[in-house]
């Protein structure tokens, strides 16, 4: 399968997961939302988890099927780094890539669209810095 | 049947983030990458699985809360903020680098939990205490 035609499938399939939750309970598929709120929120911790723990046994049955393990070897330092900005950073603007970049563009939410446009930019410059110092994996 | 309808919701959403190649953090930085548009190396992948979704969720968010409610809840919950503040972009902009120099975002992040090796050894409780003392700290104010 041509790499663009197996994203846009991919993508589809986002879409499809995405409206399978709006019709069953009427929410957004944010994940940053739902995995943050599934350890702080006390209403809706079941739902919640049933969605990341479909994520979970969905990641490792589709890795091993498309067999797409997918590991870039990094300091220790840079992924705690980055795994701490994202955490901070999707709580501090209420979505990632799903949430905003998915979910809320559909709605027309111009705050969304600003929220994407930020952390593409934001991203964008940051992966041109790494190149720029020969850190690239 | 609720939670089983959620469940099989998440595992698609992990079927899309790995078949669309989210969950390779090196696919993500090469569609970052928009400096290397001119040098012939930007994989725009990445571009074809957010039009994919968008495709697909546009239809879903115009039909759906159409309907009198879900199948499984009274009503449709859907954020109805709507103004543009300093936490909104300071957040994007901080998720923005995290994402960069890492590659992952918090969906494929979370279902590269068997997979990812130590990358997500790392990274994914990290995320997570971002998150949650993130969290903690909007919510007492």
């Amino acid at each position: 399968m041509h790499p663009y035609l197996q994203s846009l499938l991919g993508g589809v399939l986002i879409g499809a997961a995405t409206w399978l939750l709006l019709a069953a309970i009427g929410r957004v598929a944010g994940i940053s939302g739902i995995v943050t709120s599934a350890f702080t929120e006390r209403e809706g911790r079941d739902w919640r988890w049933a969605f990341v723990a479909g994520l979970v046994v969905g990641g490792a049955l589709f890795v091993w099927l498309l067999n797409a393990v997918a590991l870039a070897p990094r300091t220790p330092g840079l992924l705690i780094a980055a795994g701490l900005l994202v955490g901070v950073g999707t709580t501090l603007g209420s979505g990632c890539t799903s949430g905003h970049g998915v979910c809320g563009l559909c709605r027309a939410s111009t705050r969304s669209l600003a929220a994407t446009l930020t952390f593409m930019g934001a991203g964008a410059i940051t992966v041109a810095l790494l190149r720029a110092v020969g850190g690239l994996a | 049947m609720k939670l089983i309808v959620v469940f099989v919701s998440g595992v698609i959403f992990a079927a899309g983030l790995v078949l669309g190649g989210m969950t390779d953090p090196r696919k993500v930085q090469a569609f970052l990458d928009v400096g290397g548009i001119g040098a012939g190396r930007w994989d725009p992948s990445l571009a074809f699985v957010m039009g994919g979704a968008l495709a697909v969720a546009a239809i879903a968010f115009a039909v759906q809360p159409r309907r009198a409610k879900p199948w499984f809840a009274e009503r449709f919950e859907l954020p109805a903020v709507r103004h543009i503040d300093a936490a909104l972009i300071g957040g994007a902009a901080l998720f923005g680098i995290g994402w960069g120099l890492a590659g992952y975002c918090p969906g494929p992040a979370v279902a590269s939990v068997t997979t990812g090796g130590l990358d997500i050894a790392l990274f994914l409780p990290a995320m997570l205490v971002g998150m949650v003392l993130t969290k903690r700290f909007l919510n007492r104010r």
